[in-house]
């Protein structure tokens, strides 16, 4: 028997308690009580994967929309491409719907009406979060590539690269390094949202923290460690982003 | 080489250039001169169309490039251009900036674009920059990077858009005198810029440029001496 849970029972009657010795039990009971920590973990788990599946998805949308944007918006005067302007239109109307609407609302009808049948909440989450993250990164990659001074491209160009060589080479990389702290905001965002899956049953930290509620009745511990992991997660990741910077920042020493 | 018919272009209702017809031959070296917004740029950029005409044809070596249906990207490989402002890609050494489009477009293996690289880059002495980032270099040095860079896919032509303009005034002479060396070595060159004096020592013809129209031109010798143009007269009162 851990030392934690020897403490636990040697606390006197749940009337005869201090308020430190009450608040201890509380948190023995949301924490250790039963392992309930690993429970937690276990969210942190779905969190993580659901994180990473959705963030797969959102830059892979979010690329794909942000370059037929820019390349419908710089195409030459006398060659309009009917096809991508088509396709073109359909990547405004998604970008304009996702970002008009609510994620928790997109959430319960990709859950509940499009994927009703589904079992596989993770994944549900996971497509819905990464669906509404790639309209996000589209904006903010379309940006990048459009504050990069037109002298880069035409420079490429001038040169005889291709538009898809300009793009890959000159205009992407240079882009990304602008972009990477809005990029990184919008990975936090995503991160915390994943928080909203409990809402179609996605087995994530709060999904699990509410079933601990249930069972103790005492809802500040579990929700305040659920608080603390996110928190350690968004710093934990905005270390490593600031590594990044620091070292995409090498080309502009002097 | 360029022969240039009823080119136009303008911007929304601005015309910037108005009806221009010129022929630019193998070898020759004009020098586009004339005050700011005269429309000098715009001709320049129009000859490899980074710039869309709005009317007119554009032919180069035979190629009518103004045609859609044409594929731009090769008749740029033979049109080499520097840019006033440099516009060296910050994020890649300068070896990389000046080989990554002969390999990319297939014209070198990479090694033999590093081999052109350093001959070119030991021409203009800064073979020891190469693995430097163009953030680390002088505007002089940065120019004659990009220069180097527009020679590495061994144009037919050279567009030069004010090169020297944004340079510090003691740097100009570094990067005018690779323009000379390479003037002298036959290539064919046309040069928008403000070097009356590079105008005068380098050209062999000389446009001057007002409103969107080329206005005269002549050889620099008599350009200088014999100005026409009331317009001309008073621009070379000013800049001389």
């Amino acid at each position: 028997m851990s030392i934690w849970t020897q403490l636990y029972e040697n606390l006197p009657e749940v009337a005869a308690r201090s308020g430190w010795q009450s608040i201890y039990a509380k948190f023995y009971q949301a924490w250790f009580e039963s392992d309930r920590w690993m429970t937690y973990f276990r969210g942190l788990g779905t969190t993580l994967q659901v994180t990473v599946m959705a963030l797969a998805i959102g830059v892979m949308l979010g690329v794909l929309v942000a370059v037929i944007r820019t390349a419908h918006d710089q195409q030459r005067v006398g060659q309009r491409n009917i096809l991508l302007g088509i396709v073109n239109a359909v990547c405004k109307v998604y970008v304009t719907v996702i970002r008009g609407t609510p994620m928790m609302v997109q959430l319960m009808i990709m859950g509940f009406v499009i994927f009703k049948s589904s079992r596989n909440f993770t994944m549900v989450g996971a497509l819905s979060l990464g669906i509404n993250s790639g309209a996000y990164v589209a904006e903010i990659i379309r940006g990048g590539l459009m504050s990069l001074d037109p002298g880069q491209s035409e420079a490429g160009r001038s040169l005889g690269l291709s538009y898809l060589d300009t793009m890959r080479f000159i205009v992407i990389p240079q882009a990304f390094k602008a972009i990477l702290p809005s990029l990184g905001n919008e990975f936090i965002v995503l991160l915390k949202d994943t928080s909203l899956i409990s809402v179609i049953a996605g087995k994530e930290i709060v999904y699990f923290a509410r079933a601990i509620i249930t069972k103790t009745y005492e809802p500040m511990f579990p929700y305040l460690i659920t608080a603390a992991m996110y928190l350690i997660m968004v710093l934990v990741f905005s270390w490593l982003q600031g590594k990044l910077e620091r070292r995409l920042r090498q080309s502009d020493r002097r | 080489m360029i022969d240039v018919k009823n080119l136009s272009k303008s911007f929304g209702d601005h015309l910037v250039l108005d009806d221009i017809s010129e022929h630019i031959y193998p070898g020759e070296k004009v020098v586009v001169i004339g005050p700011s917004g005269s429309g000098k740029s715009t001709f320049l950029r129009c000859l490899n169309l980074l710039e869309e005409p709005s009317k007119g044809v554009i032919t180069f070596g035979g190629t009518v490039i103004t045609d859609p249906k044409v594929k731009i990207d090769e008749v740029r490989q033979q049109m080499g251009m520097v840019f006033q402002h440099f516009n060296l890609f910050p994020n890649m050494t300068i070896r990389k900036n000046i080989t990554l489009a002969p390999v990319r477009t297939g014209l070198m293996k990479q090694e033999e674009a590093d081999y052109v690289a350093g001959t070119l880059l030991k021409r203009v002495d800064l073979l020891e920059k190469a693995d430097a980032y163009p953030n680390q270099l002088s505007g002089g040095q940065k120019q004659r990077i990009a220069i180097v860079r527009a020679l590495a896919m061994k144009p037919k032509v050279m567009l030069f858009d004010e090169p020297t303009s944004a340079l510090d005034p003691e740097m100009v002479g570094e990067v005018l005198d690779v323009m000379k060396e390479l003037a002298h070595e036959g290539m064919t060159m046309v040069v928008v810029t403000h070097e009356m004096g590079f105008a005068r020592e380098v050209g062999s013809r000389v446009l001057f440029m007002d409103g969107g129209k080329i206005l005269e031109q002549n050889t620099p010798k008599e350009f200088f001496a014999n100005p026409q143009n009331e317009r001309t007269k008073l621009f070379l009162s000013k800049v001389l």
